[in-house]
């Protein structure tokens, strides 16, 4: 059987195809201007590069912020759910999911079955997603796929003041006018990430092992903070971080949810 | 290097001194100096009347800016800041006032400073600044009787309101007039952090709307946030606005809508309402060492 899950995010749409050997294909646009159009775009190109027609997919899942507007999808699925199947798929002993989008951030806690527990969601402010690391990498300057990098190059710990990324970008400013070091600048940035992200784990409950998905586990830097944040050792980064979602979507659609 | 760009957010740095007050005359000089995080003020006094006052855009550093601006205030007078019997700072950079005698805290200070501005039977003031948002009850001498704040997040502050301008390329004087041009009130904007609201507002462009409707949509929104920052102190009339945003009518006429009555106005700055309370509080405590020496 082959399903298809698609993630309508608020920056980019992301489609995995599944067949019953695993994942057959995976593609991301960025949303751009006319989600629609991008989310049909990304649906065909995913089809015709796993070389499935649209009559040989049993069902097609949409999660994500946008998933009420997902073309031709059979059903939606939270952001929640999806996050936690996608990732005990990919590691069944997962207790802890982190989920950490361009716009949203999510803590979950899951069973030994990848079912959801408990989980908190931050979707009303930037801090504590990823639009706070861009716009922290504008604000220094750096492209946002390096202020990982720099931060581990980082030798201080430095208070950020601000949570708010508007008063934070700000303060990163006359930290710069101040000559602070921008590794320690960038630690500083994601330290802060972590640190929201600590208080909202806490109120699920933290059981490791910890697994972090989404656009912000690419960011090596951020992981590390995440560690020292949760004061834990280990945390468990699939390869395609920012799919997960997708891929649990199609998990759903597949059925056993 | 970049090329210059506008900034649409700069707003006019001002300054006032009022001739007809003598410093020299042997009154009291007393003094409020008023460290924000966005703009700083310097008001000086002669027994309790108003003689001079500056407004200017906080720089890099607290002290330099306490300095510039109360030097920027007493620039073409005879008075220099050794002269000042009493001087309060207040604000968020108010222990960085290197020439304070005191400091006291910018809600006191509003609160006091607003009953000078606006008279005695003003209850309910909000101050709304830079980088937060006040909202406080007082008692006919300008006593804070109770308050409430946001200084944690941009919205329902001058900051935000900056981003906006910064964005629509609208000057930020005109950013109130020009979203009361709108035929019908549009819905304010849904998200509450500055940059959703601002992936929202050029969502709004992109679909064709004018400037006008999306200015009136942001300040729509800011009006409701600080709506609710009011209702959980309770507002007791009279009402009275301060700090920046009191000078943009697309904020302030909205929040008179969804109160039902009007702010009173007075015929001061609304900027310097704490450096104000500052400079009376300075006055009363001097007169107060005095009459103990």
């Amino acid at each position: 059987m082959i399903t298809v899950g698609i993630d309508m995010g608020a920056k980019n749409v992301k489609v995995v195809v599944l067949g019953d050997q695993g994942v057959i294909c995976r593609a991301l646009r960025p949303a751009g201007l006319d989600t629609d159009q991008t989310a049909r775009q990304v649906m065909a190109a995913a089809l015709e590069e796993a070389r499935v027609g649209r009559g040989d997919v049993a069902r097609i899942v949409a999660t994500g912020t946008g998933r009420e507007d997902a073309p031709d999808s059979d059903e939606t699925m939270t952001d929640v759910s999806c996050a936690a199947r996608g990732a005990h798929e990919l590691c069944p002993e997962a207790r802890t999911v982190i989920d950490i989008g361009a716009e949203e951030a999510r803590a979950i806690r899951c069973d030994a079955r990848g079912r959801v527990q408990d989980f908190a969601i931050n979707e009303k402010c930037a801090a504590g997603t990823g639009a706070f690391t861009e716009a922290m990498a504008r604000a220094l300057e750096v492209p946002i796929e390096e202020l990982g990098p720099l931060s581990l190059r980082s030798t201080q710990a430095i208070p950020m003041n601000a949570q708010c990324a508007v008063f934070a970008e700000s303060e990163v400013v006359s930290m710069i006018h101040n000559n602070v070091p921008r590794a320690d600048m960038a630690r500083a940035v994601h330290d802060a990430i972590a640190s929201r992200m600590t208080a909202m784990v806490r109120r699920v409950g933290l059981e490791p092992p910890v697994v972090l998905v989404g656009g912000l586990g690419r960011n090596t830097g951020f992981v590390e903070s995440l560690k020292r944040g949760l004061t834990v050792e280990t945390i468990v980064v699939p390869e395609w971080p920012e799919l997960v979602g997708a891929l649990g979507a199609a998990l759903v659609a597949r059925g056993g949810a | 290097m970049a090329e210059a760009r506008p900034e649409f957010w700069r707003w006019q740095e001002r300054r006032w001194r009022d001739d007809t007050v003598d410093p020299r005359a042997g009154g009291i000089l007393s003094a409020g100096v008023d460290v924000g995080s966005v703009s700083s003020q310097a008001v000086v006094m002669v027994d309790g009347r108003l003689y001079a006052w500056s407004s200017r855009r906080t720089g890099g550093s607290s002290p330099d800016s306490a300095r510039e601006a109360m030097a920027w205030a007493l620039e073409g007078s005879d008075l220099r800041v050794e002269d000042l019997h009493f001087v309060v700072g207040t604000g968020y950079g108010r222990v960085n006032v290197p020439f304070a005698h005191k400091t006291i805290t910018e809600i006191h200070c509003h609160a006091r400073g607003a009953n000078f501005m606006y008279g005695s039977k003003v209850r309910t003031i909000l101050d709304m600044g830079g980088q937060d948002c006040k909202a406080i009850r007082c008692d006919e001498r300008g006593k804070v009787v109770a308050f409430q704040m946001n200084d944690k997040c941009a919205a329902g502050t001058g900051r935000g309101m900056e981003v906006f301008a910064d964005l629509l390329q609208v000057p930020i004087d005109q950013v109130g007039p020009m979203s009361l041009e709108v035929d019908e009130e549009p819905p304010p904007v849904s998200s509450t952090c500055v940059v959703f609201a601002k992936s929202e507002a050029a969502g709004l462009l992109r679909r064709g709307w004018p400037k006008e409707r999306v200015l009136a949509a942001y300040c729509g929104a800011m009006a409701q946030r600080v709506f609710a920052l009011l209702s959980r102190v309770g507002v007791e009339r009279e009402f009275a606005i301060t700090g920046g945003i009191a000078k943009n009518p697309g904020v302030v006429k909205r929040i008179e809508r969804a109160l039902g009555f009007e702010a009173v106005t007075g015929a001061v700055d609304s900027q310097i309402a704490g450096a104000l309370g500052g400079a009376l509080f300075g006055h009363a405590l001097e007169q107060k060492g005095r009459g103990q020496r």
